[in-house]
């Protein structure tokens, strides 16, 4: 598998950042950077991880399918993470949520036609105090209104 | 940057560089007395930095509450192995957002204390474990790491010394159970992140299988500080078991949510008034979680006269946790509030044992019938008691941190459980939606 | 006792070697504290919270599976909060588990029906919907239902730890955590079926089992399986003379619950429509049934003829019939037929061995030694293909007692994962490379040395005295293919040897002289198909076949005696490490006699019944107890079920060994020579992987 020169520059910078042996630490961060560029986990990057730190397919498999931000099937262009655990709750997160639904047509884990727009409802991002939050990709954006969500959808859905 | 503005009434320590221009970058902290700590610890003895932990009285700031220099002094310098210094920045509590902040605006504090760490136990690699949404601060923590080994703060012989260390950033994939330190371990080894059997203890047997310090991000922060000024000035400007401040995050319905550095024992009432600037919409308190959906809610009547330090948490049964402190006013739905707090630790449990795996799938799912308006009015004891069932009896204490607060919630709102039987629609749905 | 902690269960006063885990301690004193991820001598989980015990002074109850005892420890695993927790962790796991115990294979031998039925709560206050997920199948053999699993692990680590082979693992997490195969939807593997065996619950079903009867409609009858060398107990559960399964669930026998794919699922030649059920006699150039009278009749008018007229003789034995069928087939061929024309297929060269050792009692290993034993070195042999139960013993004993195990072979094997030193080396190489270990095996304080076919005659002399001079105890394993082939040897199924390898001090025809010889009058084959890749030369000889099917030697056959398999009789087999083991009649198939009971019709039709003996087991084992050299063994030891090791090194042996009719088939995992032709299940795992590749 072939992957960006970047990428390829991080994955060397990882496979020498734990003790000599534990390569497999490198797994996760792997996965997570691999996954940015190609937009999902595939059967081949999994069987690609698994060769450069010298686990089994398998192993990879046991633990990409743990974590939540690792994901099978392909995300939108623009990964839109609502959160609506307890702070941003309280603050009309699920209202921006249903909002967001509503709007793009799609639900939980989905992405659009077009695939420019995956929607997810997670779990606590970190921005409790400036909640409701949300994040395209990894970017934040606090104290979003209704309004604010509109248009950050019209935004991410004409960007080409 | 900062997402909110400060409150005069901060005693800021851990924040002090906060606002500053540039304040992540090296020459800041330099100019602001960074690395000077350091510098000291290289001249003291370990056994000497660990005291100066010790007399700081600071505790682990991640939840826990564990006296930081006895967790130093478990570790066993003389082993053989090599020693690892990993610091929990798998910030994921419910609530919670100050180790973003710190990390952001003043990394190479951590950096710092991950140093005086390494020399305290002898450790020469640090890792630090940054949750997967947190990407931003991977880039900043790496521009940071690269600049102290620009200026010999992190390499060989570092500012003449025969002192060594190197650090690394970790990045983790979304999962909540990674802030147990042994399934951050287990994380940090490519695993699943599966807590560890207890004991050995990480400082015993931790990163890599070797003997490791592992705190919050906050807990290294303060370390600078303590070395620079002393333990003792630490230990002042908090309680007597508990020294030093807290970064408090203000989140739910307050007119100034925020992160906000605040002396332990600062007392409740102002710090939602003053600090916060009064409940929303001027409404009356409901409920308020101290640190993190974890701990066990009070009720406003239990606020009263309350400090925010470890042992008057302890004394209303619950806890100063994280710092994630959320407040609810008299419109909350309290039963909406147990569901989604049980709906995030049955997302969150890893499934390794039986009653959290279990147990909070099924208390999710009566909450959420029960929410829905086809609840019974047995299921209200039963969701206490299923609660009970769990407590003290899961493999790690995710268990215990999804029944506390629905353990508290069913005894202290019951009459709220009871508003939603008999097919009645949520009385507060509407206030919610309006909110 | 040293290094030992007294403390008190349930106010009984115990004492226990520091370390020991509570729940271990318990148990020995006869204490059960119940649990399901617990697995004595795999790795601890504390995952099903079941053994939860109230420990005085401690702040909450505590797993007993993971905390070991201590000085002044107060224990109580009755008490009520014990009680309340057991009853409701059983709640729990009963939340998301399907009642379905009607139809589940594992209903009334289910761990958690018993733990329900002695510690649960009898009603549910669960009355959500549960999570479903359709059952899947791995492999022909192995079906795994999610909503059934219980997460004990233990499937995952016996699969690991114990069979080496991590062909699963744990997907997901939370309530919809599962285990998975290998290979996405399906499993490469082993198919041993360990993973199904340790299922306390019915998750993991078997494809030769499921669906086909309730444990309790079955008998069980502990026996020895009848394929490799290794000599496995697998208990068969039998009903209405069929074998419905395979295993060892009792963990009696050497192998504990070990069983691989053979011992496990490869009884079901046993009821295979080609099984011959009726004597055969050749009228008109075809084979046709006869009574068993008629056909008693033409073999002992034939063997009488030939015998009168000193005609030339061959009779070729079998790797897989008792120790009392061979010792009376070579007695009925010397004494009575007058010939040491008497041989078998030799898969391994003991003879040398027992020479080069003769006068060390203790030089040959048992399967435990296997186990126990600080250094094993391996030539010459994949043992995790050939001899699974070997591989498995040295397997435990780097897990739990860190064994330095030393490899040397042509191919990469299994044991290379964890060997202190693995090197390559071509058949007829070995020893050289044996030589270069030399430094680091003479550092070792012990060693068992296991060879294959590859080593026979000179270099096993070799490498017994190899063994000898590194100044330690070294004990061997001759490795031999088949579950009697052992037995073979010692009860003199040879031209050159008698029983307990006594010198003849001349020699008959081997297998290949016989097939060879093209003046043969007359060829006896008892559970043997030579004519497999071989032709008989000798166009007249008259052939007698005792068989379970219709080989290619029983094809052209004069007469055919349908014969009884290993688990239609009783007796005894010796397997590849000596050890003796009784097999317990547990089926019958309609028609087919004991090839013991054909012997000795055929003795009693001769009119020499008298002098061969009764043709009773027991009675026929009591003389090779007798006369055999090696085979006074406890006879206690082997009626209750155990295993007597027998040593026949009291004497040399001054022959020269015929090393050219040595050679192993190299049945691997999924093949048994005859046997295995006529396993279905075998061959459908077998096609399974084909198709694959």
């Amino acid at each position: 598998m072939t992957f960006s020169p970047e990428l390829e520059a991080k994955f060397a910078r990882l496979l020498t950042s734990y003790p000599p042996g534990r390569q497999r630490s490198a797994m996760v961060p792997m996965l997570l950077y691999a996954q940015d560029e190609i937009g999902s986990i595939t059967q081949e990057l999994v069987e690609e991880v698994a060769r450069r730190v010298g686990v089994t397919p398998m192993q990879v498999e046991e633990v990409l399918s743990y974590y939540s931000m690792l994901h099978r099937k392909p995300l939108g262009k623009y990964h839109v993470q609502i959160c609506t655990n307890i702070s941003c709750l309280l603050t009309g997160g699920e209202q921006l949520w249903q909002r967001a639904c509503g709007k793009l047509g799609i639900g939980h884990k989905e992405a659009t036609a077009d695939g420019q727009i995956s929607l997810e409802e997670v779990e606590c991002i970190g921005a409790c105090s400036w909640a409701p939050a949300l994040q395209v990709n990894y970017d934040f954006h606090h104290k979003v209104t209704p309004e604010q969500l509109d248009q950050l959808l019209d935004s991410l859905r004409k960007t080409h | 940057m900062l997402y909110n503005p400060p409150s005069p009434l901060e005693t800021k320590v851990l924040t002090r560089r906060f606002g500053l221009p540039n304040s992540a970058a090296v020459d800041t902290y330099l100019a602001t007395d960074g690395y000077k700590a350091f510098k000291k610890a290289l001249e003291m003895k370990p056994d000497a930095i660990i005291e100066e932990v010790k007399v700081s009285n600071l505790r682990g700031r991640g939840g826990a509450g564990f006296p930081a220099g006895m967790k130093w002094s478990f570790v066993p310098r003389n082993s053989p192995k090599p020693k690892y210094i990993v610091v929990n920045a798998d910030e994921s509590e419910p609530g919670t957002c100050k180790d973003r902040l710190l990390m952001e605006n003043d990394p190479h504090q951590l950096i710092e204390g991950m140093l005086i760490a390494g020399l305290a136990v002898d450790a020469h690699a640090g890792y630090i474990y940054v949750r997967g949404e947190y990407r931003y601060l991977i880039e900043i923590l790496d521009k940071a790491i690269a600049e102290a080994y620009d200026k010999g703060y992190l390499g060989k012989n570092l500012q003449g010394s025969n002192f060594s260390f190197d650090a690394y950033t970790h990045s983790g994939a979304g999962a909540y159970e990674c802030g147990e330190e042994s399934a951050l371990l287990e994380s940090l080894e490519g695993k699943r992140g599966i807590p560890r059997i207890r004991p050995p203890f990480p400082a015993v047997v931790g990163a890599f299988q070797c003997p490791t310090i592992l705190n919050n991000v906050e807990t290294y922060c303060a370390v600078p500080p303590i070395l620079r000024d002393g333990g003792a000035a630490f230990a002042a400007l908090g309680v007597p078991k508990a020294g030093g401040t807290k970064l408090t995050c203000l989140t739910g319905h307050v007119n100034k949510p925020g992160v906000y550095e605040l002396p332990l024992g600062f007392p409740v009432d102002r710090m939602i008034n003053e600090v916060g600037g009064g409940i929303r919409g001027g409404k009356k308190l409901k409920a308020f979680i101290p640190g993190g959906s974890s701990c066990p809610v009070l009720t406003a009547a239990e606020c009263e006269g309350l400090t925010m330090d470890y042992d008057a948490m302890a004394k209303k049964k619950t806890m100063l946790g994280s710092g994630g402190v959320v407040i609810m006013d008299e419109d909350t739905c309290m039963v909406k509030v147990a569901l989604r707090i049980m709906r995030f630790y049955a997302h969150e449990s890893c499934g390794w044992c039986i009653p959290c795996r279990e147990g909070t799938t099924w208390i999710r799912k009566i909450l959420t019938r029960f929410h829905d308006g086809m609840g019974r009015k047995d299921d209200i004891n039963l969701l206490g008691d299923l609660a009970k069932n769990m407590l003290g009896r899961t493999f790690c204490p995710l268990g215990d941190a999804a029944a506390l607060p629905t353990i508290s919630i069913v005894e202290k709102f019951r009459e709220e459980f009871e508003a939603h039987l008999d097919g009645k629609p949520c009385p507060y749905e509407k206030e919610l939606v309006t909110a | 006792m040293p290094n030992s902690v007294k403390f008190t269960i349930n106010d009984r006063q115990l004492e226990a070697p520091a370390g020991t885990l509570v729940i271990e301690a318990a148990k020995r004193n006869g204490i059960e504290i119940p649990s399901f991820c617990y697995y004595e001598g795999l790795a601890l989980q504390a995952a099903c919270r079941m053994c939860l015990v109230e420990i005085e002074k401690a702040p909450k109850l505590m797993v007993a599976c993971t905390t070991p005892v201590a000085e002044g420890m107060v224990v109580r695993t009755e008490s009520e909060p014990v009680r309340q927790a057991r009853k409701y962790m059983l709640e729990f796991l009963l939340s998301n588990h399907p009642l379905d115990c009607p139809v589940c294979d594992k209903g009334g031998e289910c761990e958690l029906q018993d733990m329900a039925f002695r510690y649960g709560v009898g009603e549910s206050r669960f009355t959500e919907q549960k999570i479903h997920v359709d059952e899947k199948q791995w492999s022909p053999v192995v079906f795994y239902d999610m909503p059934r699993c219980i997460l004990c692990f233990r499937c995952v680590r016996i699969c690991n730890e114990g069979m080496g082979v991590n062909a699963l693992g744990v997907i997901n997490r939370g309530a919809v955590s599962e285990i998975a195969p290998n290979h996405g939807d399906h499993l490469e593997c082993d198919e041993c079926g360990m993973c199904i065996d340790i299922c306390p619950v019915g998750a993991l079903t078997s494809g030769t089992y499921r669906y086909k009867t309730r444990p309790w409609e079955m008998e069980h009858t502990g026996t020895i399986c009848t394929h490799c060398s290794n000599g496995c107990k697998t208990t068969l559960g039998v009903r209405n003379d069929q074998i419905i399964r395979g295993n060892n669930r009792d963990r009696s026998g050497i192998n504990g619950e070990f069983l691989c794919v053979k011992g496990r699922y490869g009884f079901d030649f046993q009821d295979h429509p080609d099984r011959l059920q009726s004597p055969l006699v050749r009228l008109d150039g075809k084979l046709e049934p006869v009574s068993w009278s008629k056909a008693l009749e033409v073999v002992v008018q034939k063997f009488q003829e030939v015998k009168g007229r000193s005609g030339t003789v061959g009779v070729i034995g079998s790797n897989h019939t008792t120790n009392e069928e061979n010792y009376y087939l070579q007695k009925f061929a010397r004494q009575v037929l007058a010939t040491n024309n008497i041989d078998h297929h030799r898969t391994g060269d003991v003879v040398t061995l027992v020479d080069a050792v003769s006068g060390s009692p203790a030089a040959l290993a048992t399967t435990r030694d296997l186990y126990e034993k600080k250094a094993i070195l391996v030539i010459g042999a994949d043992l995790a293909l050939e001899q699974p139960f070997l591989s498995f013993q040295i397997r435990a004993n780097y897990r739990h007692h860190q064994a330095h195990v030393y490899v040397v072979t042509a191919k990469p094997v299994r044991e290379d994962n964890y060997a202190a030193a693995f090197l390559r080396a071509e058949p007829g190489a070995e020893l050289s490379a044996v030589e270069s270990l030399r430094d680091k095996l003479k550092g070792e304080p012990e060693l068992v040395i296991l060879y294959g076919d590859a080593m026979k005659g000179g270099a096993v002399r070799k490498l017994a005295a190899f063994g000898a001079s590194l100044g330690i105890p070294v004990q061997y394993v001759p490795l031999v293919d088949y579950s009697n082939s052992r037995g073979a040897a010692d009860m003199g199924l040879t031209p050159e040897l008698l029983p307990g390898y006594k010198p003849l001090g001349l020699t008959g025809m081997t297998v290949a002289e016989m097939l060879a010889a093209e003046d043969l009058d007359l060829l006896w084959v008892v559970g043997a198909n030579p004519l497999k890749n071989a032709k008989l030369q000798a166009k007249k000889a008259f052939v007698v076949v005792q068989e379970m099917f219709l080989t290619e030697t029983a094809q052209i056959a004069d007469v055919v005696l349908p014969a009884a398999s290993a688990y239609e009789k009783n007796g005894t087999v010796t397997n590849v490490c000596g050890e003796v083991q009784r097999l317990q009649k547990a089926a019958q198939t309609m028609g087919a006699k004991p090839d013991l009971e054909i012997i000795g019709l055929i003795a009693k039709e001769m009119g020499v019944a008298r002098e061969m003996g009764p043709w009773v087991p027991d009675k026929v084992f009591d003389e090779i107890r007798r006369t055999v050299r090696g085979y006074d063994i406890p006879v206690e030891a082997i009626m209750t079920g155990g295993a007597a090791q027998t040593m026949p090194v009291n004497g040399r042996i001054p022959i020269e060994v015929r090393v050219d009719s040595i050679r192993s088939a190299h049945d691997n995992l999924f093949t048994s020579g005859t046997l295995g032709r006529y396993s279905k299940m075998l061959n459908s795992v077998l096609e399974k992987r084909l198709n694959r590749e």
